[in-house]
């Protein structure tokens, strides 16, 4: 089987985080733990040869009806992209419903911040070190986390009061110098 | 002369300086006609500069991941209409095209050609709403009559073919809703001279002209960085100096067979956003024509009984047709377990529909990429500092969807 390059090198350099490399005709699919999953992001995004300058989403899958048995009941999906090397890789992390937290990445792309809003949103995974893990998409008086498997798809809520913005308002003044 | 000038614009600084404005806070949208959907921006304003903002998006979220959970695979379509309204079947493609990847099947020259060019055709219409309704927010509205007007005629020939002006749901996983009918290239020939034409004259009319100049040249820049760090695709990309075109990168559908060129920007601010959509519709026009030249004969659905429906006089008159056509049905495509990231050049940028399936006819799960959910991720950062006129200006040229930015 011809591996690519993004696989070797991490073989070579995180071979004991890599749980599996599933064989996916389409992409490059690799599932590794989720304790090292910002080294491992860092190492694809700064490494010369991978040059994983996009980080084009995040997604979770939850197994909880899936066929098929699963180690834990999420997997986070990461889906980076290089625009110099144009090659695309898809990393997978099992993270537990005991235990849904992982570390966020932020400070790599800033594009992981709404992705991991979203995530949050719809999956319930907390993200370490986020700097503003609120909703995004769903009402902030919202219950529960509708992407999982678990949420009935008829289950209605009220919702009623507008979120004011000020928590991120007043952040982002303190930053700037002007409260 | 032997005294020294100042400029207006320092003694402006100073006289600021004085006043020690308060903050004013404002929220610019969501029903806002300026804020092309319902996008919420919350500004801290002193005068009209924009200190700083926070956005908030969801006013336009309808659960669409969750609802296809719950559909076939071609139930699902209609539901990608939704997403970019604007350019629905471009959507139409993108599932379509992800889902028959899965499966593995080879889908018809005929089919290929004719989805490219209704694709080629939406990314046109797209753009001419995008930037007719950028004009109109910074203030030139004659061009959007200019530009609307030949929207309206690749309506009608969509009317035509689909039967519907904006929601198309035109593809079905292995193929399409139906051919074409007859005299659509003479249509297509009649619409595609009125765009060109109306964008020559659009171009001639703001190309030049000061106001529009002053309006849109070094405002809301985004750098090649920026771009990248946010996950910018699209014209919005191309614009900040990046050469990505999943067309050229990764071609699909015979994009590298044909002649096209893709315009990149040099400083990403809200000119070159306006430029690049600009040229990307001259260069559909030429896409479109060679593949209307060169558009193949046969069959537009491929002959697979596990995924395209049986022909109707089969239906109703040959027991086997007749169980086929409820199987698809009721159980939908089966498509085998496993996961897909697949992606297409839709006309905001990259289009990605990562979809896991358990072997059944529904999708286990779905998720959508949709472009202006990261475009749209850097907007309170990159309007900072400008004046609220300019942050109008710098949406419209971001081309921000509610319908694919909430799901």
């Amino acid at each position: 089987m011809n591996e690519s390059i993004t696989i070797k090198k991490l073989k070579k350099f995180f071979s004991d985080s890599i749980i599996e490399i599933t064989d996916n005709k389409h992409n490059d699919t690799i599932i590794v733990k989720k304790e090292n999953i910002f080294e491992i992001l860092k190492f694809l995004k700064d490494d010369k040869e991978l040059d994983y300058n996009v980080l084009m989403d995040i997604t979770v899958i939850d197994y909880l009806k899936y066929p098929i048995k699963k180690q834990e009941r999420f997997e986070v999906v990461y889906i980076l992209y290089s625009l110099n090397k144009f090659h695309r890789v898809i990393i997978k992390t099992p993270v537990s419903l005991k235990e849904p937290y992982i570390d966020s990445v932020t400070s790599l792309w800033k594009s992981a911040d709404w992705a991991e809003r979203e995530a949050y949103d719809m999956y319930g995974i907390k993200f370490n070190n986020h700097p503003n893990l609120k909703r995004i998409l769903n009402h902030h008086e919202f219950v529960g986390h509708p992407l999982r498997k678990d949420y009935p798809i008829k289950k209605r809520q009220e919702l009623s009061l507008n979120d004011s913005l000020m928590d991120e308002m007043d952040k982002k003044l303190i930053q700037k110098g002007l409260k | 002369m032997a005294h020294t000038k100042v400029e207006p614009k320092e003694l402006e600084k100073d006289f600021y300086k004085e006043l020690h404005t308060e903050l004013l806070f404002i929220n610019l949208g969501p029903s806002h006609p300026a804020s092309h959907g319902t996008l919420r921006t919350f500004c801290a304003l002193d005068g009209e500069t924009i200190k700083a903002a926070v956005t908030e998006i969801g006013y336009l979220h309808r659960g669409f991941e969750k609802t296809v959970e719950h559909k076939t695979y071609n139930q699902a379509i209609p539901y990608t209409d939704r997403l970019n309204y604007v350019s629905s079947i471009m959507n139409n493609v993108g599932f379509a095209k992800a889902v028959e990847k899965m499966l593995g099947i080879q889908i018809t020259d005929r089919c290929i050609f004719i989805r490219v060019i209704l694709s080629e055709l939406m990314r046109i219409i797209d753009h001419l709403v995008c930037i007719a309704a950028n004009l109109v927010d910074i203030g030139a509205l004659t061009n959007f009559w200019y530009l609307y007007n030949q929207r309206e005629l690749v309506y009608t020939i969509l009317e035509k073919l689909t039967g519907a002006r904006l929601t198309n749901s035109f593809t079905r996983i292995g193929g399409l809703y139906r051919d074409l009918y007859d005299g659509f290239e003479d249509d297509l020939k009649y619409a595609l001279k009125q765009i060109e034409k109306a964008t020559i004259d659009v171009t001639k009319l703001i190309r030049k002209n000061r106001i529009f100049l002053d309006r849109t040249q070094n405002i809301c820049i985004v750098t090649k960085e920026q771009a990248i760090s946010y996950g910018f695709t699209g014209p919005c990309l191309r614009a900040s100096g990046v050469e990505y075109d999943i067309r050229k990168v990764h071609p699909y559908y015979y994009y590298d067979q044909f002649d096209f060129d893709i315009p990149v920007g040099e400083k990403g601010d809200v000119y070159d956003r306006i430029f690049v959509r600009f040229e990307e519709i001259y260069q559909s026009i030429k896409l479109i024509r060679q593949y209307m030249k060169n558009l193949p004969g046969g069959s537009i659905n491929v002959d697979d009984k596990r995924v395209t429906l049986p022909d109707k006089s089969q239906t109703y008159n040959n027991i086997e047709g007749l169980i086929n056509h409820f199987k698809l049905i009721f159980e939908g495509v089966k498509v085998d377990p496993g996961e897909i990231y697949d992606c297409t050049e839709a006309a905001n940028g990259e289009l990605g529909f990562f979809i896991v399936s358990d072997g059944s006819g529904y999708p286990y799960k779905v998720k959508v990429r949709p472009p202006c959910f990261y475009i749209f991720s850097s907007f309170a950062d990159i309007i900072e500092e400008h004046m609220i006129a300019d942050a109008i200006a710098c949406l419209g040229s971001l081309n921000i969807i509610a319908g694919e930015l909430d799901r």
